[in-house]
């Protein structure tokens, strides 16, 4: 991937206010890239996240979206440039699937009522979910409210998706078959994918490159292609978490 | 640790959530205020589903407190009242008592305890669920797509309540009077001599403040969920309480007005 960033952390503090999690944080996504944050559990890879999406300002350093920093003057337009799935899905439960994936639709996508009922359901197809489209959240399995949740995350054509813990709580097979999909969407789409995950078998099979975070030393301490880091990294706690996967 | 640093983190912890509370408060006025510029962006359809849930899912309870309220008020004040042969009073009493104080207060009383605390654990659920990140994410303000519905439902479903609790009231009155042989035509009478258009619209618009502020309440404390094992529980809990605190405060303010004001 030689494309040009997306996104740009440069010296980034990371946590709460009055709780450093990670700091000096640097390292840029490009354009169409599937680029995972990856580390132990309390490593800080979901605070980056949320940082990246807008959720909690940063402590220190700059972090650019599409070239806009997150602001009170920037937050609509990034809101559009970005889709997110979290971990849990967070579909709204008195709503069925496909008023999951019309809600962005309807404020913002300026389409009738038709057109966007269309997309809804074209969006709900590419994840394998057409025939969910008037089940409720609480109706369907884990698996297929994370399809919905990235259904929504995509509809209104975002230049990042970013994914939590997409393949946590589900089966092996669920698992592989949302790498896939996500796989797919990249292929179809050409979207950018940032995933937030610690499952080696999802790291291997979908990431061009990944960062990776240490609770103890609060750093970010290696950056790049997944096999390459599995094989070469000098570093014990990068050499211990990739053995733990057999690679 | 000492008396004083203890004394301070409490003081340091009560600030902080008077400054958060002041905080939503000033996110919801903003927010219900840009939607009277720009009405297509309020969520109709959620006011009204919230509205069927508050007013149409309350209907019966409400009636049903509201009639053992007449009841018992005019059993109790009748016999006091039969002393003096002036039983027929009671229905003075209970226009004047139901129309202006007690039919707001109790169905406020109910509104908390059955809307209030559902505002909070909905929206307090929807925080856990990380839904309330989801919307803000998506652009979406959740104060906008989530409170101010609630609270439109809720000022909306008190008067409606209040209207019939304090009916129910007057027919559960009525029903004491009739065996203790006051005609129902003068007990009706008494009912309507009393019943000023002024004492009616008022007890409406206080029962529309105390909507107003159980649905405050409920979805602030519903907005400060914590993400822990008993975090919607509290806030279901604190949503109750705090309607309680809030109805007791406003109606004594009103009482306060309407004594200086002669009202």
């Amino acid at each position: 991937m030689d494309g040009e960033n997306i996104i740009e952390l440069r010296g980034v503090d990371a946590g709460y206010p009055g709780a450093v999690i990670l700091r000096d944080v640097s390292f840029s996504v490009k354009k169409g890239e599937i680029f995972i944050l990856l580390g132990g559990s309390g490593c800080g890879k979901s605070t980056i996240m949320k940082h990246m999406i807008g959720l909690n300002p940063v402590l220190a350093g700059s972090l650019a979206v599409a070239g806009l920093e997150w602001s009170a003057k920037t937050r609509a337009a990034l809101c559009r440039k970005i889709g997110v799935m979290f971990q849990s899905g967070a579909l709204f439960g008195s709503m069925t699937c496909l008023e999951n994936v019309l809600l962005p639709l309807e404020e913002f996508a300026g389409l009738g009522f038709k057109a966007r009922t269309a997309k809804a359901l074209a969006l709900l197809d590419a994840v394998g979910l057409a025939d969910a489209a008037r089940k409720l959240p609480a109706e369907i399995s884990g698996g297929m409210r994370k399809r919905v949740a990235i259904a929504r995350a995509m509809a209104l054509d975002p230049e990042v998706v970013f994914l939590d813990e997409p393949s946590a709580g589900l089966d092996p097979i669920t698992a592989n078959q949302l790498d896939e999909l996500i796989l797919s969407l990249r292929a179809a789409r050409g979207m950018t994918f940032v995933v937030v995950t610690h499952e080696l078998p999802s790291i291997f099979k979908i990431a061009d490159r990944c960062a990776m975070f240490d609770k103890a030393r609060q750093a970010m301490i290696a950056l790049g292609e997944p096999r390459a880091l599995a094989e070469s990294s000098e570093d014990p706690f990068v050499k211990k978490f990739f053995s733990r996967g057999g690679a | 640790m000492g008396l004083t640093a203890a004394v301070g983190k409490r003081a340091v912890k009560y600030f902080a959530g008077t400054g958060e509370a002041l905080a939503f408060l000033g996110e919801t006025a903003v927010s219900a205020v840009a939607l009277v510029f720009m009405p297509h962006r309020f969520r109709f359809a959620d006011c009204a589903l919230a509205f069927e849930r508050a007013a149409a899912g309350g209907l019966p309870i409400t009636i049903g407190i509201g009639f053992l309220l007449g009841l018992i008020l005019a059993f109790q004040s009748a016999a006091a009242l039969q002393m003096f042969g002036a039983e027929v009073y009671v229905a003075d009493l209970l226009a004047i008592g139901l129309f202006r104080e007690l039919g707001p207060l109790i169905t406020a009383i109910v509104l908390a305890g059955r809307s209030g605390s559902a505002f909070a654990a909905e929206i307090g659920t929807m925080k856990v669920d990380e839904e309330l990140d989801a919307l803000r994410t998506m652009g979406l303000e959740p104060v906008r797509f989530l409170v101010v519905p609630r609270i439109v439902a809720a000022t909306l479903a008190m008067p409606v309540l209040t209207i019939f609790c304090e009916l129910a009231g007057l027919v559960g009155g009525a029903l004491v009077l009739r065996m203790t042989g006051v005609p129902p035509a003068v007990y009706w009478q008494h009912v309507t001599d009393m019943s000023s258009m002024f004492a009616i619209l008022f007890g409406l618009g206080k029962g529309a403040l105390f909507g107003l502020l159980v649905a405050l309440v409920g979805c602030g404390a519903g907005m400060r969920t914590k993400s822990t094992a008993d975090g919607v529980g509290v806030a279901a809990t604190g949503a109750v309480v705090g309607s309680l605190v809030v109805i007791a405060l406003a109606d004594g303010i009103l009482a306060v007005v309407c004594y200086c004001w002669d009202l």
